[in-house]
């Protein structure tokens, strides 16, 4: 069976995934402004974002109060709401949506805390196949080096400490990332990545990208997908 | 049929991770049907009287977990609930529930009697165009109950319940979301017809204990007593000294039905 809802818009779907650290934020992002640069009407959608999850995620988040099972639905309830409500609309209209981190996130961090991989992809069954599905490649000490040295402290679920790794944050964040790398390198060939070198310049992964979606939607702008003459599609939160 | 009922516990399809059915000793009751079938009283009613039979009873229907029922709640102030986040959102709500509630009160001996289960979930989804194998995979994880009690009735009764009972129809009960009818009447006709319809087909492969809900309040309480008597061992119901109980038990049993005899039970009171 196929994973994904195989159905055809006059849209595209651009989805990037690797682990924290990647880069792959920094790189959808320069993809969606040079998209709008050619004409493109580009949307963005990112994981864990929709408004009406959103209270019930951060109650679920504070009072620590999620399975591995919780954990894994309400994500979904998130998804379905962000494709219902704005993804699979824009799509239909015709617009490039880019969505940083897709289901292939679920697949990969509910494998690890334990949840039937079979069942979380069939939870997934009613989303839509990406056009392009970008993997950032990356060792797990780069990734790590780069989250580890700069940002704010890790979070509770982030680090994965319900799993019970380690009592210590950073050492739980290192195996639970080191885990989720096992699932995403698994995928590759599966789903179909387009696999990016995350450990070269952001310059030489940008061009690869560019490269890339010039090769799937050609040089210039096909006539189906929607152009800047229209609104540019706000980001939904 | 009371030989449905099964001993012990197991899931659906898909095992909860770290859950070890072989300690949960309680019992696990189901009533289903579609809105304004009644369920609520009779719930209500089933739990005053387990209690009076000795029975600690844990109660709990849709939308009333700690995680997620303040959420859905919201979600349905708004006209904006698709029917894959509904559903997932009601899932979401169902699996706290079976986690930090149903299980543990299964662990502790309880009788669990839930206002509706995963059948409800699945014939809203299903009722809105979702595909069947899709949400039968994903209700996996709930366990399969020892009795599920399904209030059939038509949707004629349905409606005298809700004029009758609430003077209104609600937007959701009357599947306005999917743009049936031009008024809430003719959408809840519609659309309840299309749920009966669903409940119907999940019968026979879940299971379904069928109670005729077009009767009489009492008349229905009596049915589903008669059913959840046949979960017990005749001494732990008999002991609780309740000779009504028993009385309409045998009085409504249908001929050739023998009462189901689990391995074991709950305890009884002395």
């Amino acid at each position: 069976m196929p994973q994904f809802l195989a159905k055809r818009f006059n849209g595209r779907l651009i989805v990037v995934e690797g682990i924290d650290g990647s880069g792959k934020s920094t790189q959808i992002s320069l993809l969606s402004q040079w998209l709008r640069l050619r004409g493109y009407a580009v949307a963005f959608s990112e994981w864990n974002s929709s408004p009406l999850v959103r209270e019930t995620t951060r109650r679920g988040k504070r009072k620590e109060m999620f399975t591995p099972t919780t954990f894994s639905l309400i994500h979904a309830t998130d998804f379905a709401d962000r494709l219902e409500r704005y993804i699979l609309p824009l799509l239909k209209a015709g617009a490039v949506v880019c969505a940083d981190r897709y289901a292939y996130t679920a697949f990969a961090r509910d494998a690890v805390r334990g949840v039937d991989p079979a069942w979380v992809r069939n939870l997934y069954r009613f989303a839509i196949k990406p056009n392009l599905a970008f993997y950032f490649k990356v060792p797990l000490e780069v990734a790590l080096g780069r989250i580890l040295g700069g940002r704010n402290a890790l979070k509770y679920y982030e680090a994965g400490m319900d799993l019970g790794l380690s009592r210590n944050i950073e050492e739980s964040f290192r195996i639970f990332q080191g885990r989720i790398l096992v699932q995403y390198e698994a995928m590759i060939e599966e789903m179909g990545f387009h696999v990016i070198d995350a450990t070269k310049s952001i310059e030489k992964q940008q061009r690869e990208m560019r490269r890339i979606v010039v090769r799937e939607f050609g040089r210039t702008r096909p006539p189906e997908i929607l152009g800047m003459e229209g609104m540019i599609a706000r980001a939904n939160a | 049929m009371l030989a449905r009922t099964r001993e012990p516990l197991t899931f659906y399809r898909t095992p909860l991770p770290g859950v070890d059915i072989s300690e949960l000793q309680g019992k696990l009751i189901v009533i289903e049907g579609p809105d304004a079938v009644g369920r609520s009283t009779q719930v209500r009613k089933l739990k005053t009287w387990l209690e009076q039979l000795g029975h600690a009873v844990l109660d709990t229907g849709m939308a009333r977990s700690a995680l997620a029922g303040k959420g859905i709640r919201q979600a349905k102030q708004g006209n904006t609930l698709g029917p894959v986040t509904m559903t997932l959102y009601y899932l979401t709500d169902f699996a706290d529930r079976l986690e930090n509630e149903i299980i543990p009160a299964l662990r502790a001996g309880f009788v669990v009697l839930m206002d509706r289960y995963i059948f409800s979930i699945m014939a809203r989804a299903i009722a809105r165009g979702e595909s069947r194998a899709w949400i039968e995979r994903t209700t996996g994880f709930a366990l399969v109950p020892h009795l599920v009690l399904y209030l059939r009735a038509d949707v004629k009764h349905l409606i005298s319940r809700v004029v009758v009972g609430r003077g209104a129809f609600d937007y959701w009960e009357s599947g306005l979301d999917l743009g049936f009818g031009r008024d809430m009447y003719d959408s809840f006709v519609r659309y309840q017809a299309r749920l009966i319809r669903v409940f119907n087909s999940l019968s026979t492969p879940y299971g379904f204990e069928v109670v005729d809900a077009g009767r009489p309040a009492e008349e229905v309480f009596e049915a589903l007593q008669a059913a959840i008597s046949g979960c017990f061992t005749p001494q732990a119901v008999g002991t609780s000294a309740r000779p009504i109980a028993r009385g309409k038990r045998t009085n409504s049993r249908p001929n050739g039905v023998r009462p189901f005899v689990p391995q074991s039970s709950l305890p009884a009171l002395k």
